[in-house]
């Protein structure tokens, strides 16, 4: 018996309009585990919110899944241990986004022995989901880290109507959230399906981009096949850069713009990433919370490019050696896509929960031409998802003034990259207009 | 490991540059300059050729004396040294010509700070001096293929613009006195398709810079087919009027900047004393960029409902 074939489509354009070329070369590579490396060095700020404080010290023996750093703060996620072994240090790390944070580095035993006290949750209650979605560490999985368990937990007076499961995955050569759809689909629709009821929210729409045509049918046959088909939607979204940032995509979804300094459960949704939503709904069944992830490591300077499933706080280095060793010596290291991944400036950074890719990139592919004076053409006014005018903030960012920069909607800007990308007079609009963002929004 | 590339996102660019942009509009000014030179004769090759070596002769030396990085590989003064001997009478005096070209570079371009700094269209703003300064010279028109019979080679004739008799078949094939890329309306259509399709300019400007002539044309009672397809109506709105560095950003801006451009055309053409006014019209909405610009913002998405500037 074959699924019927609903798929929605988007009720709104989407307002990006940047075609790229989408070189997702790894789609068909199936997820290889990489073994436990000699030692992970783990993060205490891997979300946005404020730090944990590291609840171990040098000589304790940790296996997978013990809790290392919590915190009492409330917009703040606990960080777990990905490998067994013992704490050799605390130390001061620079994360792969530049800030410096405190971590703690694991010397592993080798073995990946499970901590024996996690098991399955019971979830029931809305209350029982936002715990268990703390307690599992879980951050947006996408790129941006927002803890989920302060989306999950809508206050009082909200009500939200719509579940949206973001499997856009729009950034060239990323495909971890389209294995997730390939060797996942179960735990994507259940986790689904139980945010969806124990919420009390109308609509699940698990929306996935256009040029993957076989996640789309796969979800599809497999809710028909889980019963689920009524409960969860699918849609098939249009292959424009940016349609999976979270106001783009909410509007092409629902029709809904969503203003700034607002949330989504301020407009009645609530946005998760397809792998968080899947991740979540695995720490339900097992209890094992988020000590690995799936990322695609990629780029003309790697020797086997392909979807691996890395530790949290595994050393670039010891990705890239995983997957076959630098081709030659690479020119440029990036954490997440070309569009908006962070250049690295060591391979010495380790992976943490919200990185979905690294891309290893020769001297040649690495190197941006200079840029040359501004024609005013006005492309980057075209193309910008947000409506901006990235040519006149960068004139005012000769002499800046807040009002000026808050009149032209400097705040605005979500940093996607497409004036940059499109500009013919290679100018580095991003870094403008993210100091034209900072500057409008503190006086 | 040797030192990593560090730069901000994003880390892949469209293939488009500037020199690339420049390179298209050449290609599309290919036709017009072909048929220049059929119509009128050799000596037209050799002022388009002037005005191209005097314009990048003059941005190389006033790069080199004001000690700025050198800029002619972007093509932007093989443009406007090409766009203006376009705008010149085929029989004008190549002397002449090499001066309208460094006026246009120096003065109009580099002067306010070269590429993208100009507020003025330079090649539009020569053509203006040169017909205030030579107003004899830049009214010599010539018969078509005049040049291929040599006892003629002396007569001169008037533009449609001032009065006479025209076959639209006449027209659209450029078989009327004009400047040398005026006049063969097919050849510059062909070069706005190019750049259409080249997505280097859109179309608002162009075409609604031609409408508005055209239905003004109507509504003072004169022959749309003779204003639309002569002078330099055709040339201006799709090569002229829609240089990036002098024309607005936005879709809402270009609309009025297009739409100045043609009120004010039409009302030369009808009351001004001078036959032609693309250049003038051109020129006085370009001064008004700046102020169309802030007039026609952007609102940003989700703007509505934001109350921007209070908090934060």
């Amino acid at each position: 018996m074959s699924a019927p074939d609903n798929i929605l489509r988007p009720v709104r354009k989407n307002t990006g309009k940047l075609r790229l070329v989408h070189h997702k070369n790894t789609a068909e590579s199936e997820t290889v585990k990489m073994p436990a490396p000699s030692k992970v060095v783990i993060p205490m700020l891997q979300h946005i919110g404020r730090p944990c404080s590291p609840i171990v010290k040098p000589g304790d023996r940790v296996a997978v899944g013990t809790k290392i750093g919590d915190s009492s703060e409330p917009n703040s996620v606990p960080v777990h241990s990905s490998v067994s072994g013992t704490v050799s240090k605390i130390t001061t790390i620079r994360h792969s986004n530049g800030n410096t944070c405190e971590a703690v580095v694991i010397e592993s035993d080798g073995l990946m022995t499970e901590d024996i006290f996690l098991s399955p949750v019971k979830v029931e209650t809305a209350e029982d989901l936002v715990n268990a979605a703390r307690e599992s560490g879980l951050v947006g999985l996408g790129g941006a880290g927002f803890p989920t368990h302060s989306k999950l937990d809508i206050p009082k007076g909200k009500a939200v109507d719509t579940l949206i499961i973001n499997g856009a995955e729009c950034e060239p050569y990323i495909t971890s959230d389209y294995r997730e759809c390939m060797e996942h689909p179960e735990d994507i629709l259940q986790g689904t399906n139980l945010v969806k009821s124990v919420l009390n929210i109308k609509r699940a729409i698990i929306a996935i981009e256009d040029n993957k045509p076989k996640a789309i049918k796969y979800l599809k046959q497999v809710s028909y096949e889980l019963h689920l088909d009524k409960e969860i939607e699918i849609m098939k979204l249009d292959s424009r850069y940016p349609q999976g940032a979270e106001k783009v995509l909410i509007y092409s979804v629902t029709g809904r713009k969503l203003p700034i300094n607002q949330l989504p459960s301020d407009i009645g949704c609530l946005v998760m990433n397809i792998s968080t939503v899947s991740n979540l709904y695995r720490y339900i069944k097992t209890g094992m919370p988020l000590v690995s992830r799936r990322i695609t490591v990629e780029g003309d300077c790697i020797n086997k490019p392909m979807n691996v499933e890395v530790p949290i706080g595994a050393l670039i280095r010891d990705v890239a050696e995983f997957c076959g060793g630098y081709k030659s010596e690479p020119g440029k290291i990036l954490m997440g896509g070309p569009m908006m991944g962070v250049a690295q400036i060591s391979d010495e950074a380790p992976v943490i929960k919200q990185n979905n890719a690294i891309l290893i990139l020769s001297i040649e592919a690495g190197t941006l031409p200079p840029a040359t004076p501004c024609i005013r053409c006005g492309r980057c006014v075209e193309i910008c998802p947000v409506y901006l005018m990235p040519v006149a903030i960068e004139t005012a960012m000769r002499n800046p003034d807040r009002e000026k920069l808050l009149s032209l909607g400097a705040n605005y800007c979500i940093e996607c990259g497409c004036c940059a990308y499109v500009c013919p007079a290679r100018r580095p609009l991003v870094q403008v207009m993210r100091q034209a963002k900072e500057r409008s929004i503190k006086s | 490991m040797g030192k990593l590339i560090v730069n901000y996102s994003p880390h892949i660019l469209h293939t488009d540059t500037t020199q690339g942009i420049m390179l298209d509009v050449i290609i599309a000014l290919v036709p017009v300059s072909a048929f220049g030179i059929a119509l009128f004769g050799p000596y037209v090759a050799a002022v388009i050729a002037v005005c191209i070596v005097a314009a990048v002769l003059s941005e190389y030396l006033f790069c080199k004396i004001a000690k700025q990085p050198n800029t002619i590989s972007n093509l932007s003064a093989v443009v406007t040294g090409l766009l203006l001997a376009l705008n010149l009478p085929p029989t004008f005096p190549l002397w002449m010509a090499a001066i309208g070209s460094a006026f246009a570079i120096i003065v109009v371009k580099q002067m306010f700070g070269g590429i993208g700094q100009n507020f003025a269209n330079p090649a539009i703003t020569a053509r203006i001096m040169l017909t205030v300064s030579f107003p004899e010279a830049m009214t010599a028109w010539r018969e078509p293929f005049a040049w291929l019979n040599k006892t003629a080679d002396t007569v001169t004739t008037a533009t449609p613009l001032s009065g006479g008799d025209f076959t639209p078949m006449r027209l659209i094939l450029g078989q009327h006195g004009g400047c040398i890329g005026e006049t063969c309306a097919i050849a510059i259509i062909i070069g706005g398709i190019y750049l259409l399709i080249r997505k280097v300019i859109n179309p608002i400007i162009p075409f609604t810079y031609i409408a508005t002539v055209g239905i003004l044309a109507v509504a003072f009672g004169e022959n749309p087919f003779i204003w639309i397809f002569t002078g330099g109506l055709l040339i201006g709105a799709f090569f002229m009027a829609t240089d990036y560095v002098t024309s607005p950003t936005t879709r809402k801006g270009q609309l009025v900047f297009a739409l100045g451009c043609g009120i004010i055309t039409a009302l030369i053409r009808k009351f001004g004393s001078y036959p032609e006014g693309v250049s003038f019209s051109i020129l006085l909405m370009n001064i008004l960029v700046p102020h169309i610009n802030s007039l026609t913002k952007n609102k940003p998405f989700a703007w509505e409902k934001a109350n921007h500037g209070k908090k934060n």
